[in-house]
C-alpha cells in the first residue's frame, strides 16, 4: 500500500449559515508505503492524527485529498460500491473494545455477518467459519450465542479482532488495539496479533502512542506531530538512533524498566500541543522544540532520507 | 419473565385499588350533584330529596364507596344517572368508535413518523431534516381543536370534500365507505400530533445512536447503509421509540377527549365530555377505571418490550 499526500481538513463552521471559517488541519500532507507482511508503527500523542490516519487508509473518513494506492487502485476516489468490494482485503481493528461492538447482537451473528453480507458463504459454513475464528483467538466456541456486555475488555477485544479476521484481509490496521486493556491483557493480545500475523500473512498498521508495545511489534516506525510525519525507520534505528527531537523526547517519555539506567541526560517537552486548526508557521514542532533556530520558524522541513526518513533542519547527530 | 409478569399484575391490584379510592372522592368532592342537574327547575325540595334518597345519595360518602366496590367487584359499574342506562352498556357501545379512530391515527402517525425521524437523523441539517423538524414542531405544537376547526373549515364548508363530523351518515347506509369518508378528517389531525411528536424522539434517539463506535465497526465489514441504519441503527434507537409508543397506547381506551368532541366523534372521549357536563359520576367513574386499567397495561406491555429489544435488560 503506497499514500500519497494524503490530507484530511475538517472545516470549522460558525454563525447562522455555517460559513467555513477555517480548517482543522488533522492529517496534513502525509506520504509513506507499506510491504506486504511487515508492521508499520504510527506513533504520536494525542491528537496527532495518527487514528484519522488509520481511518482515512480505509476510507471511514473521506481524505480531503491525496491517494492511497492499494493493488493499484486509490481507494481516495474509487466509487462507494467498489470500496465495499475491498473491504474484504481492508480491515480494521478499533481503539475501544467496549463501544465497538453492536450491544444488541450475539457474537456469533456479528462474526458471522461479514460473510453474509458480502455472500462469501452460506449460513452453515459461516457457523463453522465463527467457531473456527473463536478458537483461533482462544475464545470457547461456545461463546457465540452470548452478547457482547457479558464479555471482559480483553475478550471483546478479541472478538473485534475475530471480526477483522473473518474475511481473510490482507491488511489490518490497528487503532490503539491495547490501549483501552489492562498490562497484563494487552500483552496477550499483542502476542495473539504477532502469531496471527505469521499464520495468515497479514500486513499490519499498527496504531499507539504507548512506544512500548509498537517497539514490541513494528518492523518500522512512523512518527506523527500535529498532523505531519516528523520521522521514519526501522524501529531499531528509531530506538537506538533517534535523529528527530521529537522522537528523542517520545523515548524520554517513555519509562525504562531498570532504575540503574535511569539517571540519563534528557530533553524535556514543555507546553502542550499546539491546536490544529492555526498549526504553526515552518516546522509544526517549532514552538516545543528545544533546538529550534529562526529557520525552523520559517521554512516547512521536508521529508528526506532514504531508509530513515526525517522532517527536521538540524537532526540530532548521533 | 413470567413470574415477572404475574408479580407485576398482582402488583396492579393494589394500584387499581388506590385507583378507585382517588377516582371516587374526588368526583364527589366537586361541587353540585347529579340530581340537580336532571330533576325539573320546579321541582320542590322534597321531591329534590326523595330522589336523592332514590339514588343512595343521602347516605354518607364513605357508605357510598363501599356500596359502589361492592358492586365494581361483581363487575356492575353502575347506572348512568342521566341516561338511566348500565354505565357497563354505555362504555361498550363507545369504546370501539374509538378504538378504530385512535388505532388507525396511531398507526399512521408512526408510519410516517418513524421513516421520517429516520431519514432525519441520516441527512442531518439538510433540507429534508428541516421540512421534517418543521413538521415535527407545526404537530406537537398547533392544538388539536383549532387544526380540528381549520380542516373542517377548508375541507367541509369551503371545499366540500368530506363532512364535518360524527362516525356515519345519519339515515345513511352506514356503509364501509361512509365510515371511511368520516373518519379522514379526525385521523389527519389525530396522526399529526402522534407523528409530530413521535419524529422528535426518533430523530434524536438515531442521531445518538449513529455516532457510535459500533456503527464505524459495521461499515468497516463493508455492509450497506441501508442495512446499517435500518438493522444496526434502528434497533439500538428502539428504547425511546417503545416509551413512547407505551404512552400513546392508553389513548386508544382513554381517546382524544378534544378531537372526539370537534367532530363529534362517538367515542369514549366525547362520552367523558358528555358525563361530565351533566355530572353523571357513574359513567365518569366506569371511564377512569378503564382508564386507569389501559395505563398500567401499556406500562407492563412497554417494560416487557424493552426487554425484547434490548438483551442485556432481564427482569427477574
Amino acid at each position: 500500500m503506497e499514500v500519497k499526500n494524503l490530507k484530511k481538513y475538517y472545516p470549522i463552521k460558525k454563525g447562522i449559515i455555517s460559513k467555513t471559517v477555517g480548517y482543522v488541519k488533522a492529517v496534513d500532507d502525509v506520504s509513506f508505503s507499506i510491504y506486504p507482511g511487515e508492521t508499520v508503527g504510527l506513533v504520536g500523542e494525542s491528537g496527532c492524527g495518527k487514528s484519522t490516519t488509520g481511518r482515512s487508509l480505509v476510507r471511514l473518513e473521506d481524505p480531503t485529498s491525496g491517494q492511497v494506492i492499494f493493488e493499484g487502485k486509490d481507494l481516495a476516489s474509487i466509487s462507494k460500491k467498489e470500496m465495499r468490494e475491498l473491504r474484504t482485503d481492508l480491515q480494521i481493528i478499533f481503539q475501544d473494545p467496549y463501544s465497538s461492538l453492536n450491544p444488541r447482537k450475539r457474537i456469533g451473528d456479528l462474526l458471522a455477518e461479514p460473510l453474509l453480507a458480502h455472500k462469501l458463504a452460506s449460513k452453515a459454513e459461516a457457523a463453522e467459519k465463527v467457531n473456527h475464528i473463536l478458537e483461533t483467538v482462544g475464545l470457547s466456541k461456545h461463546y457465540k450465542n452470548r452478547y457482547p456486555h457479558e464479555f471482559s475488555g480483553g475478550q471483546r477485544q478479541r472478538i473485534g479482532i475475530a471480526r477483522a479476521l473473518m474475511l481473510h484481509p490482507k491488511l489490518i490496521i490497528c487503532d490503539e488495539p491495547v490501549s483501552a486493556l489492562d498490562v497484563s491483557i494487552q500483552a496477550q493480545v499483542l502476542n495473539l496479533l504477532k502469531d496471527l500475523q505469521k499464520e495468515f500473512n497479514l500486513t499490519y498498521i499498527f496504531i499507539a502512542h504507548g512506544l512500548g508495545a509498537v517497539k514490541y511489534i513494528s518492523d518500522r516506525i512512523t512518527v506523527m506531530y500535529l498532523g505531519k510525519i516528523m520521522e521514519m525507520a526501522k524501529t531499531k534505528e528509531i530506538f537506538e538512533h533517534p535523529m528527530h527531537p521529537y522522537t528523542e523526547i517520545l523515548l524520554n517519555a517513555y519509562p525504562v524498566p531498570n532504575p540503574h539506567m535511569r539517571d540519563r541526560e534528557q530533553i524535556v517537552v514543555e507546553g502542550d500541543v499546539p491546536s490544529p486548526a492555526h498549526p504553526p508557521k515552518g516546522c509544526v514542532f517549532h514552538t516545543r522544540c528545544p533546538f529550534a533556530k529562526d529557520i525552523c520558524r520559517e521554512k516547512v522541513p521536508e521529508l528526506n532520507g532514504t531508509d530513515h526518513l526525517i522532517a527536521c533542519h538540524f537532526p540530532l547527530s548521533q | 419473565m413470567a413470574q415477572y409478569i404475574i408479580r407485576r399484575i398482582l402488583i396492579a391490584i393494589p394500584v387499581i385499588l388506590g385507583v378507585t379510592i382517588l377516582n371516587f372522592f374526588i368526583i364527589n368532592l366537586a361541587p353540585g350533584n347529579p340530581v340537580d342537574m336532571y330533576v325539573n327547575p320546579s321541582a320542590t325540595p322534597q321531591q329534590i330529596a326523595m330522589e336523592k334518597h332514590a339514588l343512595g345519595l343521602d347516605q354518607p360518602i364513605i357508605i357510598q364507596y363501599f356500596h359502589w366496590l361492592g358492586q365494581l367487584i361483581q363487575g356492575n359499574l353502575g347506572f348512568s344517572y342521566s341516561t338511566r342506562e348500565p354505565v357497563t352498556s354505555l362504555i361498550t357501545s363507545h369504546i370501539g368508535p374509538t378504538m378504530l379512530l385512535m388505532g388507525i391515527s396511531l398507526i399512521i402517525g408512526y408510519l410516517i413518523a418513524i421513516p421520517l425521524g429516520i431519514i432525519s437523523a441520516r441527512k442531518q441539517n439538510s433540507w429534508v431534516d428541516y421540512l421534517t423538524t418543521g413538521f415535527s414542531f407545526f404537530g406537537v405544537s398547533v392544538p388539536h381543536f383549532f387544526l380540528g376547526l381549520g380542516v373542517i373549515y377548508l375541507f367541509a364548508t369551503k371545499v366540500l370534500l368530506f363532512p364535518t363530523g360524527g362516525m356515519n351518515t345519519l339515515g345513511g347506509s352506514g356503509s364501509f365507505s361512509d365510515l371511511f369518508v368520516h373518519l379522514i378528517l379526525p385521523v389527519a389531525v389525530l396522526s399529526t400530533g402522534i407523528a409530530g411528536n413521535m419524529i422528535r424522539y426518533v430523530r434524536s434517539s438515531m442521531l445518538d445512536v449513529l455516532g457510535k463506535d459500533y456503527l464505524r465497526t459495521a461499515k468497516a465489514k463493508g455492509l450497506r447503509q441501508f442495512i446499517i441504519t435500518n438493522k444496526h441503527a434502528l434497533r439500538n434507537a428502539l428504547i425511546p421509540i417503545i416509551t413512547v409508543i407505551g404512552i400513546d397506547i392508553p389513548m386508544l381506551i382513554g381517546g382524544a377527549i378534544v378531537t372526539e368532541q370537534v367532530f363529534q366523534w362517538p367515542g369514549l372521549g366525547l362520552l367523558t365530555i358528555q358525563s361530565i357536563s351533566s355530572r353523571d359520576y357513574s359513567t365518569l367513574m366506569g371511564i377512569n377505571l378503564i382508564a386507569a386499567i389501559a395505563v398500567l397495561l401499556a406500562n407492563l406491555l412497554t417494560d416487557i418490550f424493552y426487554a425484547v429489544a434490548d438483551p442485556r435488560i432481564r427482569y427477574e
